[in-house]
Parts: structure tokens; C-alpha cells; sequence
């Protein structure tokens, strides 16, 4: 049982670095992106095609791909999704979602249709046996990079410059406007950053979750799923929904395989039948 | 000036011109009339095509369930596969078992079956915002997905509902591989649900939608009971969807887990954006130029079909809908002109020539 | 017994108190201004009476009925209409197309699915007489949203009105209302029937003093004196809050 709990905390923090971009351009902008999948399978392909076809090592090709990523989102920010900030809901939902079928047709038709392997070093392969508990050294190498992660995360918000502007701009943008705040220049940073983050967490993930170029349209409900039960006002919400979403997953899977996913579907519905606003939000000014 | 000649009129005997104007909105306009007269011709002028026609004119019904709730209440829903799928298996179960034989006996049960479960998610769509919505639509429909595959026993998987076997129509009309008597059933079908919906539309009950749509806080504020409003219409639509569904699996006797997928949502949203919402006809006309779209990019990449549906997704977004939808009104109008000019050249014409017996 | 009461009403957002112990009585067929700066509450306190908001704590009661917890939808059918400050329009519907939604809904013909808008001569009669009474008939057929500010501010209270309530609360009716199209408003306020209440929240003290038979004033969320136009006007307590700023202004 330890083991699915170790798992579960594994494929949650996964979760939760994949979705924390969604999370803030969401309640940043108002912007419903659902082409942020698409972000994380481009880090996973350009993971593989540096480890295994340029023989980069491993954990230097996840940082390389965080920044491509990152580049490829702040591109595609000021080209393509600054002409949509405006719009409602339904357009934004429909340009994604035009967005992630092309580039689900683009890699498809560049890096074929097969799930792609990234070739993991061999000291992170196997398992610790830590007092019975197994734990995969992969997984706890997520654990840790995720955990790191979150706690910069974290310390970026709370405690420098730019993180208390993007606070500001969360809570309320046009204040934060008349209060001097470049609001647009925070914006094309943090989604950069977000697009990033898929793209480090596709790498991370390629290895647990598969990738091939249906990536974006498999995973994209669990991201949108964190991002509903978490809310969009704080870093804690979309982690503790991820992580608990990871656990129920992974146990859901292993006691009740034949309804597997079901149990993520049914959990997302009960929550937002009870808080619509998602477990952990606060209301906030629009 | 017109309106200044109606307010002279309508002075002097105010309450039965209100009364007029009101009831000749909805009356059948002569693009109606020549849109839906082209439409039943098209079972003569196009024999070839019925496969294609037919499966128009089930996309058709199914955009026409998601203008409902998105053009006249307003609901964002990425989740009507839920009922078009859900129909669809109940619709090949009760023939495969041989539990109701007429199609169309079996088609308004699946209808009130997909109507029961739209009612039980309704209150699901009343709470949150649009992207909770959004997301519980979808949620629901991909967790049907997921219970269809998982009871594969039941319902074949991932290979699809086997042995369905549709009894012939009214016991005399097959379904065969030529797709006549298909297409003619659900052309019919298609109109039949349509004069329904078009009856509800200019119904009191549809004006308090639009209200409901304008402004749902001054509709409750005139007493209108928003929530029940929302409730009925989302069971309707629900049950439009799954006659749609039933009608896909009793014409190709087959139903496979890809009623209940994304891109079957998102498929009709884009049918509903070409087309575009809130007048009844956008869901129709999207369907036909969607799948006339579909067809020739097909013949040209038949593999990447998706990258192009998603480039003109981002590229119609970038135009703009309401642009969008004054060029598609802009169409309508100037068919309607040239089909009214084509009648009176031809009535000119016929009455020109002397009758010489 | 007043035909609108609320004891001991109060609202409070987490920290903030925006109606305290609010304990207003509005007579029948009474034409009752409620006046206060701004950020009194009064709005608040409509928003409760309408069941927009949940009251923290307190009761409200309708010609003797508790209505606290009825849905905003229920009030209406039991005799209570209001309009916004801002205006709450269907702005796509044309005003023939509101006033005759209004009308239809309170004959209970609103769910009515198989007949076409138009066909009940009931329902239509009285859309005309609602267009002329409220000047609206030279732009019945016009989109809401293209119609000038006053006709809209018409069709707001035309609007609360066709629901034919016992109970009429405005709020702030001739906010912004361009100089030229006030007298019609006015005219339209005063026209309201005898019995109809009239609960009216106003800054315009030339509309309050012509119209209302009694005035409460609300300050930080409390009631703070409650009379005769006469008294409220000598009450040297209400010209310091109030009217004293007013007269500064």
C-alpha cells in the first residue's frame, strides 16, 4: 500500500508541475488554454530527440527542455494568443483546440504516430528497498526535481519583485494596471514560464505517462481536472488537488482496475458539484 | 420609415397588430422553405452520395441539439457525445437483444433514455463557471467512454457493438449498403425534430431562454424560475443528441467507443462555429459545409485531416465569429434573393408565353 | 400591519458590516423614499429584500409572510419587483419582447413550448397598454440595446412594473438620466397607481421631497432616522450626515 502511496505522490507532483501553468494563466488572464498539453509533449519530443539522438545526458536534456519550451511558448504568446486574450470563453476553448490538433498532426506527421522511449540513464533505473517499501529510483528522482521545484515555486511568489506583481495581477488586474504593473510583460513571462514547466514535466514524464502525439488529448482532462478542483487563486490548491488526484488515480487503477479512470472523472464531478469553485479557492475580485 | 408606418398602424388598432407582427415572425420564410424543399430534392438529385448525405444529416441533428443550450441558453458543453453515445448503444443493444424491433420505436426510446440522463446531469451545468462547465460536460462523457470500455462484455470495447441487426423499417424498409432508405429516414427524422425545435424556439418558452441567455439575474428578478428553465432545455437538447446517436448506430448497425471521445465534441463545436449559432439554421448548414470540407481535404491528406480542422479552428477564431456569421448571413441573403429572382423569372416567363393550343 | 417589514436585518461580508440591525417598516400604498450616503447600504439592503442576497441575520416579511428564505423568482409571484440602479435590460430583446415576457410569465403561460409568441390576446392587449403608459411605443420594435438612455430607464421600471407587484422598490431611477429626459421619468414615477407601495431609493432630492410621504435615512449601514418628509428635512442630525453635505456640494 506504501508503494501505491509512494506512486501516487510521484505521478501527483508530475501532475502538478505539468498543470501549475494551466493553473496561473487561467487565473492570471482568464484564459482557458487548452493546448497547454501540447507544451508538455513538445518537451517530451525534444527530451528524446536530445537524449537519444544527440546523446545528450539525461539530466542535462530536462533543463534544455524547460528553456525550449519556454521559448517556444513565449513565441507563440506574442504571435498567436495575444489576439485571443479578449475573446470568451467559447473562442479561446476553440482556438486551442485548434492549436492542439495541429500540433498533434505536426509531430504525428514529423516523429511518426509510435510511443517514444527516452533512454533513462542506468543509475536511475531499478528500485531502493527502503524498509520493504519499493520505491523506483525514477520516481523518486520525480519526487524530488517536483519538489524542488515547487517550494522555488513557492519562494518566487512570495518572496521577490516579480512574484508579488504577478500576485497583484492574479487578484486583480485592472488594479494592478493603475498601480504601474506591466501587467502584459508579467503575463508573457509567466506563460512562458507555465509552458516551460509542461515542457519539463513532459520530459520528466515521458518515461510514467507515455508519449506519443496523443499526448496532449489524453492528458489534458487531468490537467484541466487539477485546475478545477484546485482553483487558479493560489500554488497550494492545484499541488494538494494534484497529489490528491495522483493517489486516487494510481490506487483507483490498482483495487478497481476494470473503472480505473473512472474514479478521476467521479472525484473531479463530486467536488464541483459541491465547491464549483474548486477545493481550495478563494473569491476573488474580477 | 417602415417602423414609423407600423407605430401609425399599430395606434390605431394596437393590440391585434402587436398580436400580427408577433405571429409573422414566425412564420416559414421563403429561405426555409427553399432550403428544406432542396433538402428532400437532394434524395433525387444526388444518388451516389446517400452514405455522405446521410451521415450530414445526423451531424446536422446533433449541431442542432448544441445550438439549443449554446446559441439560445448560453451553455458552453464540450459533453453532448455523452448522450449521442449513450443513445447510440442503447439503440444497438435493444436491437442486438431483439428487445424493440421497430427502429423507430427504438429510436424515441433511445431519445427518452438520453433525455433521463441529460435531466440527472442537468444540475451539474446550473453550478460554476464556464470552465466548470467546460469541464464536467466533458467529464461525464469521457467517463462514459471509459464504463463503455471497461464492460466490454456488454459493449464490445474497443472492437464496437457486433451483431447488431436493425429490423426493416415500418417492416418493409431495409437498411442497406446503398444508404436510400438511411438517408430518407433520417432526412425525415431530421426535419421532424427540427419543426419541433423551431415550434419550441418562437414558443414563450424560447423568448424566456433568450432572456435567460441575456441576462439571467433581470430574469429571475420577472419572476422567470431560471434554473427549471435551464433544466428543460438541457434535457431536450439531450434527447435531440441521442436521437442523433441512435440514428448513426440503426443506420450503419455498429456503434464504437469514439461516440464518446473529445474530438467528437469538439468536432461539433466547430460545425456550430462555421454555421453559427443562435438562429436555428447554423448547426444545418455547418454540417454540410463541414462535411464538405472533411470530404475534400480528405481526398487530399487523408492523415493529417486533423491538422487542417484545427488550423481553420485557430484561423476562423482569429476572423472572428460575428464576422464570421455576417458573411454566412450575407450568403443567406443573397440565396434567398437569387432563389426569389429564379421563381419570378420562371412565373414572368410562364405567364409571357401565350398559351397556343 | 406594514405591507413590508424587515426586523433586525444585517449583512455582513468577513469583516465588513454593510446592514446592521435594520428594522424598516414600509406602510400599504405608501410612497416611502430611502435616502443615505453613499455606501449606506441601501442597496445591500434591496439586494436582501429581493433575495439576491442571503441576510446575515434578521427576518423580512411580505403583507405578514416570512419570505427570508424564498428564491428571488418566488418573490415576484408573491407581489415584490424591483429595478437596478445599472440597467439590468435583455438587451437583444426588442421592449415588446420584455414587456410581453414579463406579462406572459406572471399569466403562468411562460413554459408554454407548442404556441407561438403572439397568439394570446390577453397577453398582447396588455403589452399595449404597458408600451403607451410607459411612452415606449415609437421604439417597441427596436433593439433594447439601440434605444436611447431615458427609454431604456423607462422600460427598466416598465419592466418591474408589467409584474403588477403590491410591492414596487426602485432603485435610484433617475440615476444618470439626461436632464431633457427626466420629466418623463418623473411623470411616469408619479403616474404609478394608488396602490401600489412604492419602496424608492434616491439621491435626487428635488424627486424624494415631491414624492415620498415618508423618508428613512440610512448611515453606515444602520437606520438612522425615520418620519414625515417634513421632520426628516428639520432634524438637524440628518443635515450634518446628509443633506448638509448635500447643500455644501
Amino acid at each position: 500500500m506504501l508503494t501505491i502511496l509512494f506512486d501516487g505522490l510521484a505521478y501527483g507532483m508530475l501532475l502538478f508541475v505539468l498543470a501549475c501553468g494551466l493553473s496561473v494563466t487561467l487565473g492570471l488572464m482568464n484564459f482557458i488554454n487548452l493546448a497547454h498539453g501540447a507544451f508538455a509533449m513538445a518537451g517530451g519530443y525534444c527530451t528524446v530527440i536530445l537524449v537519444n539522438r544527440l546523446g545528450v545526458p539525461f539530466l542535462l536534456g530536462l533543463p534544455i527542455a524547460f528553456l525550449v519550451t519556454a521559448l517556444i511558448g513565449a513565441l507563440f504568446e506574442r504571435t498567436l494568443y495575444v489576439h485571443v486574450y479578449a475573446r470568451d470563453h467559447l473562442d479561446q476553448v476553440l482556438f486551442t483546440i485548434g492549436l492542439v490538433f495541429m500540433s498533434v498532426a505536426a509531430v504525428d506527421y514529423t516523429m511518426g504516430s509510435s510511443q517514444q522511449f527516452v533512454q533513462i540513464p542506468e543509475a536511475l533505473q531499478g528500485q531502493f528497498n527502503f524498509y520493504g517499501v519499493g520505491m523506483g529510483k525514477y520516481r523518486l528522482l520525480i519526487i524530488v526535481v517536483c519538489g524542488l521545484l515547487t517550494v522555488a515555486l513557492q519562494l518566487i511568489l512570495a518572496k521577490t519583485r516579480f512574484g508579488s506583481r504577478l500576485r497583484a495581477a492574479v487578484d486583480d488586474q485592472r488594479v494592478a494596471r493603475g498601480l504601474g504593473i506591466n501587467v502584459g510583460a508579467v503575463f508573457a513571462v509567466t506563460f512562458a514560464f507555465g509552458s516551460g514547466l509542461a515542457g519539463l514535466g513532459g520530459a520528466l514524464g515521458a518515461e510514467i505517462l507515455g508519449l506519443d502525439p496523443t499526448f496532449p488529448l489524453k492528458y489534458m482532462i487531468y490537467f484541466l481536472i487539477v485546475v478545477t478542483v484546485g482553483g487558479t487563486s493560489s500554488i497550494t490548491g492545484p499541488f494538494l488537488a494534484s497529489i490528491l488526484l495522483g493517489i486516487a488515480d494510481v490506487a483507483g487503477k490498482y483495487y478497481v482496475p476494470k473503472l480505473g479512470a473512472f474514479v478521476i472523472y467521479a472525484i473531479m464531478i463530486a467536488v464541483l458539484i459541491w465547491r464549483p469553485q474548486g477545493l481550495f479557492a478563494r473569491a476573488t475580485a474580477r | 420609415m417602415s417602423t414609423k408606418n407600423a407605430t401609425a398602424k399599430s395606434l390605431a388598432t394596437p393590440a391585434a397588430n402587436v398580436s400580427a407582427y408577433l405571429k409573422s415572425r414566425a412564420r416559414w420564410s421563403p429561405f426555409e422553405i427553399a432550403f428544406w424543399v432542396f433538402a428532400f430534392a437532394t434524395i433525387w438529385l444526388f444518388p451516389g452520395k446517400y452514405l455522405i448525405l446521410k451521415d450530414t444529416a445526423i451531424l446536422a441533428l446533433f449541431a442542432l441539439s448544441l445550438d439549443l443550450i449554446l446559441g439560445y441558453a448560453g451553455i458552453i458543453s464540450l459533453g453532448q457525445a455523452a448522450f449521442f453515445g449513450f443513445a447510440g448503444y442503447f439503440a444497438g443493444l435493444v436491437a442486438k437483444y431483439g428487445i424493440v424491433n421497430e427502429p423507430v420505436i427504438a429510436l424515441m426510446l433511445s431519445g427518452l433514455v438520453a433525455s433521463a440522463l441529460g435531466f440527472a446531469t442537468s444540475f451539474l451545468v446550473l453550478r460554476g463557471s464556464d470552465l466548470t462547465r467546460l469541464m464536467v460536460t466533458l467529464g461525464v462523457s469521457l467517463m462514459l467512454g471509459e464504463v463503455a470500455n471497461r464492460y466490454s462484455d456488454i459493449t464490445g470495447g474497443a472492437d464496437g457493438l457486433q451483431g447488431v441487426d436493425i429490423q426493416p423499417l415500418f417492416g418493409r424498409f431495409r437498411f442497406d449498403l446503398y444508404g436510400h432508405n438511411g438517408y430518407v429516414y433520417c432526412l425525415s427524422v431530421l426535419f421532424v425534430c427540427f419543426v419541433i425545435v423551431r415550434r419550441i424556439v418562437y414558443s414563450p418558452f424560447g423568448l424566456s431562454l433568450r432572456s435567460v441567455k441575456g441576462n439571467p439575474l433581470r430574469a429571475s428578478a420577472i419572476g422567470i424560475p431560471v434554473k427549471w428553465r435551464l433544466v428543460a432545455i438541457y434535457t431536450i437538447s439531450a434527447g435531440i443528441a441521442g436521437i442523433a446517436g441512435a440514428l448513426l448506430t440503426q443506420t450503419t448497425a455498429f456503434c464504437s467507443l469514439d461516440v464518446f471521445s473529445l474530438e467528437r465534441s469538439a468536432d461539433l463545436l466547430l460545425v456550430l462555429i462555421i454555421g453559427g449559432t443562435g438562429y436555428l439554421y447554423g448547426g444545418l448548414i455547418g454540417a454540410v459545409i463541414y462535411k464538405f470540407l472533411q470530404d475534400w481535404i480528405a481526398n487530399l491528406t487523408p492523415q493529417y485531416w486533423q491538422f487542417w480542422i484545427g488550423l481553420v479552428l485557430v484561423v476562423i477564431v482569429l476572423i472572428g465569429r460575428d464576422r464570421m456569421q455576417n458573411w454566412i448571413a450575407a450568403a443567406r441573403g443573397a440565396i434567398a434573393g437569387f432563389g426569389a429572382w429564379l421563381v419570378m423569372r420562371t412565373v414572368a416567363l410562364s405567364g409571357a408565353a401565350p398559351d397556343r393550343h | 400591519m406594514p405591507i413590508l417589514e424587515t426586523i433586525g436585518l444585517e449583512k455582513r461580508f468577513g469583516g465588513i458590516t454593510a446592514n446592521h440591525d435594520v428594522n424598516l417598516a414600509v406602510e400599504k400604498g405608501a410612497r416611502h423614499a430611502l435616502i443615505g450616503p453613499n455606501g449606506a447600504g441601501k442597496t445591500t439592503l434591496i439586494n436582501m429584500l429581493t433575495g439576491v442576497l442571503k441576510p446575515t441575520a434578521g427576518r423580512i416579511m411580505l403583507e405578514g409572510r416570512d419570505i427570508t428564505d424564498v428564491v428571488p423568482h418566488e418573490r415576484v409571484r408573491l407581489g415584490m419587483a424591483r429595478t437596478f440602479q445599472i440597467n439590468q435590460l435583455f438587451l437583444d430583446l426588442t421592449p415588446l419582447e420584455s414587456i410581453g415576457l414579463v406579462v406572459s410569465e406572471r399569466l403562468g403561460h411562460g413554459s408554454d413550448w407548442w404556441r407561438i409568441v403572439g397568439t394570446k390576446k390577453a397577453i398582447t392587449d396588455e403589452i399595449v397598454e404597458v408600451v403607451e403608459r410607459f411612452r415606449l411605443t415609437d421604439v417597441m420594435h427596436e433593439r433594447t440595446a439601440t434605444l436611447p438612455y431615458g427609454k431604456q430607464r423607462l422600460l427598466e421600471i416598465a419592466l418591474a412594473f408589467t409584474c403588477r407587484p403590491r410591492v414596487l422598490l426602485l432603485d435610484e431611477p433617475a440615476a444618470g438620466v439626461p436632464e431633457a429626459e427626466r420629466h418623463e421619468l418623473l411623470a411616469t414615477i408619479e403616474a404609478l397607481p394608488a396602490e401600489v407601495t412604492v419602496l424608492l431609493i434616491e439621491h435626487d432630492m428635488d424627486l424624494v421631497f415631491s414624492f415620498a410621504d415618508r423618508i428613512s435615512v440610512l448611515v453606515n449601514g444602520a437606520l438612522f432616522v425615520d418620519g414625515a418628509p417634513e421632520e426628516v428635512a428639520r432634524d438637524p442630525r440628518v443635515k450634518a450626515v446628509y443633506l448638509g453635505e448635500e447643500l455644501d456640494a
